[in-house]
């Protein structure tokens, strides 16, 4: 049988492939970006449709938002575009990548069907919501989340310091 | 509803894609990128996992990756940018000064 939820969950799961695989095989970078935006925007509807609705929103604020107009800010300053026209001298070494990262999968597959596959029980509804993973992030969480607001707050101070060096 | 193991099994594809990115890719940018995709692989087998054993601990989880991810691609590209500044090219096969 073939529900909604299914066609749904199908469509995402192509699109948020062929977007990934948009990501690394183009040669133009502002491609791969605009790829990866679409990438993000359809695991933001993944996390929709899993009921993580804070998530979704999240997602589509940080990376749409920030992280992909970063992305593309970064290319058009930097105007990399033939960067990977020339000759590759580790040729060898790229072509390698491919079998390695077909290795990859396959033992990921091995791992994930003895152990996830073996007693796949239906999936159940977690209580969601914003205010159920706002009392998660305030209460079991409450030290790794003042540890995440220390490392945003070092990452800006270090990105300054690191754009500003040669100005001085 | 769609068992939390399709999830996972989408995961495991999109983390494989971001990682031969990662390998086969000159331009650091869309290394980053690669990264990305990697990370997104990771937050959507969280969300899954805690979908399967109903806690919420893996969006939980999710939300750290994010700001990791966030401040990981801030410091990033204005190290690319710094390099970029140096060097005048952007090739990682071309950044050896560390090697030792």
């Amino acid at each position: 049988m073939t529900t909604a939820s299914q066609i749904v969950f199908w469509i995402l799961a192509v699109m948020a492939v062929v977007s990934a695989a948009g990501v690394v095989l183009r040669r133009n970078p502002i491609h791969s970006a605009l790829f990866l935006v679409v990438h993000l925007a359809t695991l933001a509807a993944f996390f929709l449709k899993m009921r993580a609705e804070f998530l979704a929103t999240a997602q589509v604020i940080v990376y749409a938002g920030a992280i992909a107009v970063l992305f593309v800010f970064a290319i058009m300053v930097l105007i990399p575009g033939r960067e990977e026209t020339g000759p590759d001298p580790l040729r060898a070494q790229r072509l390698l990548a491919v079998p390695v990262a077909g290795l990859l999968l396959v033992l990921l597959a091995v791992m994930l069907r003895s152990t996830l596959f073996a007693g796949a029980g239906p999936a159940q509804a977690v209580p969601g919501g914003v205010a159920t993973i706002g009392r998660a992030l305030f209460t079991d969480y409450l030290f790794p989340f003042e540890v995440t607001s220390v490392l945003l707050l070092v990452a800006l101070v270090g990105v300054i310091a690191l754009a500003k060096r040669r100005l001085a | 509803m769609i068992p939390a193991s399709y999830y996972v099994g989408v995961s495991a594809v999109l983390f494989v894609i971001g990682a031969l990115g990662v390998l086969v890719r000159r331009n650091p940018l869309v290394i980053f990128m690669s990264i990305e995709i990697m990370l997104n692989a990771a937050n959507l087998a969280f969300v899954a996992f805690g979908q399967r054993y109903g806690a919420i601990d893996g969006q939980a989880l999710v939300f750290f990756v994010l700001c990791v991810a966030a401040a990981e691609v801030a410091v990033g590209l204005a190290i690319i940018v710094a390099i970029f500044r140096l060097r005048r090219r952007l090739s990682v096969d071309e950044l050896s000064l560390m090697r030792g």
